[in-house]
């Protein structure tokens, strides 16, 4: 095993070794903070990419190290590192992303006070995430999982004296927790079924053919709850709701949860543990849990692409895009395009990085507007970032040949089209597919074209250290498709571990010309109503949107997420608060009444008691006490002092004892 | 007359009656204490009385009591007027209406 | 060594002496200088115990009154052991959270020693001497140096955990009427093949039942404790929640599942679903309170809602659970007594820190700390991370082993109870929001960051959690044996 190989926990513990170290410096000393971090990201890229080299010498390439974490009992709990294609494909892919982001996040945040502090979170959410991709346990990939939603609560709630941006981690950290949750309980019946929670084993692993023997029937039930976690964290229906407000952080914190980290977790959850979903899949009839994941991918794609159409903030827009190629991914897994969906993950990656590091550029231009419609023509004021941002956006969109979007999206439909189960989702997917164009046109217009508007007007272009990864994300984006392309299908054998084959019929087939078509009708149908959207019509006054004016309650539905946050609050929530308050009510008043009315009949008891004894008992020895004092007192006033007085009566005694001594005899 | 046991008894009452009047009337603590030792005088003579008349007057152990009984007196009256004399000495009065003090 | 662990609970019982004879100013000295050297006792013993023998080590065993049974035996093995550290650990903790007055001192110094005797008798009589010396010190602590509503809470507590004692202490009369000793070990052998017959059983069950789950506290027998906890001052709701809870837990281990399996296991389902309800109803009602104390307290009983989870599980199971499972949620057991003891502890000592500044400490009473005290908010988001079951935190480790352990053998409680786990996040969440970001309220504008001495408290509690959290074996072991050696007794 080479050095970078048995090394391979260096590429998570170097950046969160640095974080712990910023985290310890002052606030002041901003440049050795930014410094340390892209250091070490620079380093966790370099080892990832001697990590990747590796992967290339031998296909099906798998190295293990496995080591116990600690014994309990008679027990011992072992965890491990794992380096296959997948691994080191995401791995490369964060680590670039992340770098770019990183430099980027010097010019974005160069006016905050809590410049280090930041760059400590970023260094830490990146090798959470980069821990994530390396673990061959689902223990300790929970434990990174994790870590990563801390990360993102800590990032999302950066400006914490925002009020929206706490409520906004918080909102992202308990909804994904619910996943977790899901996940938690996967976790442990997938030991107690497998008695491991190691990948790979030695053939021992739950992921090997002897650990998935001993599942038999729990491993749907296993996969769902494991796929419950994918669900929070990747955003996917119903758990999508803390995504769009995750746009609360910061633009390049936005960028990293939506391109490299969190959100590509739970797709590469699903990944990782596909042997699992895949159980069930005897002669091409999909599994029950993959059915489940077509559906929930499914609905979040067309439901996010619908809801983006609908927004006006920049990065809503996006966050809503991510939301629907998320679930384009777990389309993909579950119609068993796996290496489809990651190589969409991959260049995913990069165009939505892109994406919203532009975005980001737009926003730092427009003094932080982020309303589109207060926006426009900033083609000319900010070239580089339209140039850029264009590269992302015809990615996003789908456009074929030398955008890396368009072929990984070919492949998605290619599977999708495929899937013996039911055609619902292809259709359902290719309309997804019209949308995406149609609503990235929207905003590209919006946005660049037209003449400049209020938060526009004196927008200047970004710096260089803005710009330039704009610039080297676009590059990426375009020489992704290089490796993309089915001409030369290297990407896809690799990560499946079979031979590629080149195959001209999977290149060039009706399919490729239905997306092209509908990828071009979706930008043809943006341009047409959008096109003059930013000028006054006849009609329409200038900031309404045309398709709000031509159907206003479908807009609204629409712009306001499908009123679904505010379902969850009428219910969900408010079902959890109710029950809050009531176990408290019970708490102060049933049981706690319960033992005040129990220390009450003591009480009752003793009030009993004591009147008893005051009463009765008492009384009667308080009358013979006063009997005897009123006695006392008589006799002691007959007590005179007087000796002849005393005489006398004793003379008087005398007389009387004779006369009853005569009386007597 | 002969002279029997009665006469000697009626005077000894007599005499004794008379020193109870004594300490029971007078005021002056000598006059009491001269009553008290009327009263023992009384009863020494009954002493002596029903010696005199007991079947064996020959054996004289009714005088050997007197004597006791008359030297015991002879200390009481000794200790009493001391005793009168302290309490003159300290409320200078011979008063005993004067003295209460030892009532409870 | 011998005379090791007299030694442990002599040493605080002398410093209580002291400490009322000396002047004022010495007192908080004497403590101190007492805790270091149970400390360095309790080091000793961890050093001298031997991690791979079973048993009781380091027994001290002399005649004591033979008539009634009593003997003077101490020992320890590793589940003792724990909680000797544990306490050796917490108390001092709580001398540095706090100035106590001289009385407090003393009578903090007495609760210590007691804490080391019940955790080292294994003999009823003494074992019960010290349980009940604790509780006097408690109720005078509460009484007399609470909160606003001490008098009630302080005699609530004590009318609570007293009448629990006295129905414990009628039980084990009769089983010593019946079976004529009260020798911890003898009684658990017997136990194996019933330890009594007829209803008679029954009733000492009851009565043993009703003393332990009061004190731990097992729903519903809970009420006294937001009470005690809130208006105890804040050193003496650390140890409170520290360690005190922890003798509850104890009793459970030593004596009711040893003493009456097959009763437990009859009853399992009633148990485990009381152990359910403590989780889930008292992280609800944690959310719903707004005095942080309160809220904390709450959250003590959903902790130790896992503890009785997992103990019921692995007395309850139907059939023989594997060995993995009994292992993992007794050693998550143990673990979670540990780690709930350290961060419930800091946690205690965190809200304190905030009521010293501002002097309420309603959760809508601070806001925008973030920006005035970002080391306290740091520092103190450990704790309750470590609370709500963050990996790389020490709660994880106990957390996931006893649900990893009772999930194997009660699926469905455990499933429910995994709503606790949610509801904590939930609640932490709320009191971050809450207390860390907004804008800085006006009131708290004059806040200190931590200071100096705080840190010094601070650092190593923090780091402890940090280790625990990630390389747990040195904690593990200390009582891998007694996890080992008990699965067996109730294979």
């Amino acid at each position: 095993m080479s050095w970078p190989v048995a090394n391979v926990w260096l590429i998570p513990a170097i950046p969160i070794a640095i974080s712990l170290v910023i985290l310890s410096l002052a606030k002041s000393r901003r440049q050795s903070a930014a410094g340390l971090a892209i250091i070490g990201q620079v380093v966790a890229l370099a080892l990832s990419i001697a990590g990747f080299l590796e992967t290339l010498q031998t296909p099906s390439f798998r190295a293990v190290q496995n080591f116990t974490w600690f014994t309990f009992g008679e027990t011992a709990l072992r965890i491990g590192w794992v380096l296959d294609p997948l691994a080191a494909a995401m791995l490369v892919m964060i680590a670039l992303v992340g770098l770019c982001i990183f430099i980027f996040s010097i010019g974005y945040m160069a006016d905050d006070k809590n410049f280090t502090r930041f760059f400590a979170y970023l260094s830490f959410f990146s090798g959470a995430m980069l821990g994530v991709v390396i673990a061959n346990s689902l223990l300790l990939l929970f434990v990174f999982w994790e870590l990563v939603g801390l990360a993102s609560y800590l990032l999302i709630g950066f400006w914490i004296e925002r009020p929206r941006a706490a409520a906004a981690a918080k909102k992202a950290f308990i909804t994904t927790r619910i996943g977790d949750m899901g996940f938690f309980l996967g976790m442990l019946w997938l030991y107690h079924s497998s008695g491991t929670l190691l990948f790979y084993d030695d053939g021992n692993g739950c992921l090997e053919s002897v650990g998935l023997a001993m599942l038999g029937a729990s491993a749907t039930f296993i996969a769902l709850l494991i796929f419950c976690g994918a669900i929070g964290k990747s955003g996917q229906f119903p758990l999508h709701v803390w995504l769009p407000d995750a746009m609360e952080g910061p633009t390049p914190v936005s960028a990293l949860i939506h391109a490299a980290t969190m959100v590509a977790a739970g797709v590469f959850l699903v990944a990782r543990v596909y042997p699992l979903f895949s159980l069930g899949t005897i002669n091409g009839v999909t599994s029950s849990s993959l059915t489940v994941v077509v559906w929930i991918g499914v609905t979040t794609a067309l439901m996010a692409a619908l809801i983006a159409i609908a927004q006006a903030d920049i990065k809503r827009i996006l966050a809503y895009s991510t939301v629907s190629q998320l679930g384009l991914m777990m389309v993909s897994l579950g119609v068993g395009g796996v290496a489809a969906g990651i190589m969409h993950l991959l260049a995913h990656g990069f165009f939505k990085a892109l994406l919203f590091l532009g975005a980001g550029s737009v926003i730092h231009g427009c003094h932080h507007e982020q309303d589109i419609r207060k926006m426009g023509g900033l083609r000319r004021l900010m070239p580089v970032t339209f140039l850029t941002y264009a590269v992302g956006m015809m990615a996003l969109s789908g456009v074929p040949l030398f955008f890396s979007g368009g072929w990984t999206k070919e492949e998605i439909l290619h599977a999708t089209a495929h899937w013996p189960k039911s055609h619902v989702p292809y259709y359902l997917v290719l309309a997804g597919v019209i949308l995406t164009a149609l609503y990235m046109t929207r905003q590209v217009i919006y946005v660049f074209f037209g003449s400049p508007r209020a938060a526009s007007a004196h927008a200047r272009e970004s710096p260089r250290v803005m710009t330039t990864p704009l610039i080297a994300l676009a590059l990426c984006a375009i020489f992704f498709s290089v490796v993309l392309t089915p001409g030369w299908p290297w990407l896809h054998g690799y990560l499946t571990g079979e031979p590629a084959q080149f195959d001209i019929k999977r290149s060039i087939q009706p399919m490729l010309f239905v997306s092209l078509v509908l990828v071009a009708a979706g930008i043809g149908l943006g341009v047409l109503v959008y096109g003059r959207a930013g000028m006054p019509d006849r009609r329409r006054p200038a900031e309404v949107d045309p398709f709000e004016y031509a159907q206003p309650a479908l807009f609204h539905f629409l712009e306001n997420k499908m009123w679904i946050d505010e379902l969850y609050g009428r219910t969900v929530i408010a079902f959890s608060w109710m029950s809050a308050r009531l176990s408290d009510w019970m708490d102060r008043y049933f049981w706690d009444g319960l033992v005040r009315a129990f220390g009450r009949l003591g009480q009752l008891f003793g009030i009993f008691t004591t009147n008893v004894d005051e009463l009765g008992i008492n009384a009667g020895v308080d009358e013979t006490m006063t009997g005897t004092r009123g006695l006392g007192r008589v006799m002691s006033s007959w007590h005179s002092g007087q000796i002849q007085t005393y005489l006398g009566v004793i003379a008087i005694g005398m007389l009387a004892l004779l006369l009853l001594y005569a009386w007597l005899v | 007359m002969t002279v029997t046991l009665q006469i000697f008894l009626i005077v000894s009452a007599a005499l004794f009656c008379i020193g109870l009047l004594a300490a029971l009337s007078r005021r002056h603590a000598i006059f009491i204490l001269i009553g008290i030792e009327m009263m023992l005088a009384a009863a020494n003579l009954n002493f002596i009385a029903f010696w005199r008349f007991s079947p064996e007057p020959h054996q004289p152990t009714g005088v050997m009591v007197a004597i006791f009984s008359i030297a015991i007196a002879a200390a009481e009256a000794a200790v009493g007027l001391a005793l009168v004399i302290a309490v003159y000495r300290h409320y200078r009065t011979t008063n005993v209406d004067q003295f209460d003090q030892l009532k409870g | 060594m011998a005379g090791l662990i007299t030694a442990l609970f002599l040493v605080p019982l002398l410093g209580a002496l002291f400490v009322g004879v000396v002047p004022k100013n010495y007192a908080r000295g004497i403590a101190l200088g007492c805790n270091a050297i149970t400390a360095i006792v309790a080091l000793t013993a961890w050093r001298s115990f031997d991690p791979g023998a079973a048993g009781l080590q380091m027994i001290e065993r002399h005649v004591w009154i033979p008539a009634i049974g009593a003997e003077y035996l101490v020992g320890v093995d590793g589940l003792s052991l724990l909680l000797v550290l544990l306490t050796s650990l917490v108390i001092p903790f709580a001398f540095f959270a706090q100035r106590m007055e001289r009385g407090a001192t003393a009578l903090m110094l007495v609760m210590q020693s007691a804490l080391y005797g019940t955790f080292t008798s294994q003999n009823f009589v003494l074992w019960f001497l010290f349980y009940e010396m604790s509780l006097v010190p408690a109720f005078l602590l509460i009484k007399i140096w609470g909160g606003e509503n001490r008098d009630r809470a302080a005699t609530k507590f004590f009318l609570y955990t007293f009448l629990g004692s006295v129905a414990m202490l009628l039980a084990f009369l009769g089983i010593y009427f019946v079976r004529g000793t009260f020798d911890f070990a003898a009684l658990a052998a017997l136990g194996k093949n019933g330890l009594l017959t007829g209803k008679f059983v029954w009733l000492a069950f009851a009565g043993i039942f009703l003393g332990l789950a009061v004190k731990v506290p097992l729903f519903p027998f809970h009420t006294w404790l937001p009470d005690a906890y809130e208006n105890a001052p804040t050193g003496v709701s650390m140890v409170l929640t520290g360690v005190l809870s922890k003798m509850g837990v104890y009793g459970f281990v030593r004596l009711l599942l040893p003493l009456f399996p097959n009763e437990i296991k009859i009853l399992s389902p009633w148990l485990l679903g009381l152990a359910v309800c403590s989780i889930v109803f008292a992280s609800l009602a944690a959310w719903a309170q707004s005095d942080l104390k309160r809220m904390v307290a709450y959250l003590s009983v959903n902790h130790l809602g896992y503890c009785m989870l997992g103990l019921f599980a692995v007395s309850a199971s139907p059939i023989v659970a594997a060995r993995i499972d009994t292992h993992a949620a007794l050693s998550g057991v143990f673990m979670q007594i540990f780690n709930h003891g350290v961060t419930a502890a800091a946690l205690f000592y965190y809200v304190g820190l905030l009521e010293q500044r501002r002097g309420l400490r309603g959760i809508n009473d601070f806001g925008g700390l973030m920006q005035r005290t970002p080391l306290l908010c740091g520092w103190m988001s450990v704790a309750m991370f470590s609370s709500l079951g963050l990996p790389g935190l020490n709660g994880f480790i106990g957390e996931f082993l006893i649900f990893k352990g009772s999930f194997a053998i009660t699926a469905s409680f455990t499933a429910v109870a995994v709503i606790g786990l949610l509801v904590t996040a939930i609640v932490f969440m709320r009191a971050m929001q809450a207390l860390f970001s907004g804008p800085l309220v006006e009131s708290c504008s004059a806040f200190p960051d931590l200071l100096r001495s705080e840190k010094l408290v601070v650092v190593p509690v923090t780091l402890l959690m940090f280790a625990i959290g990630i390389a747990p074996q040195f904690i593990f072991n200390v009582f891998n044996t007694t996890v080992v050696q008990m699965a067996r007794l109730f294979a």
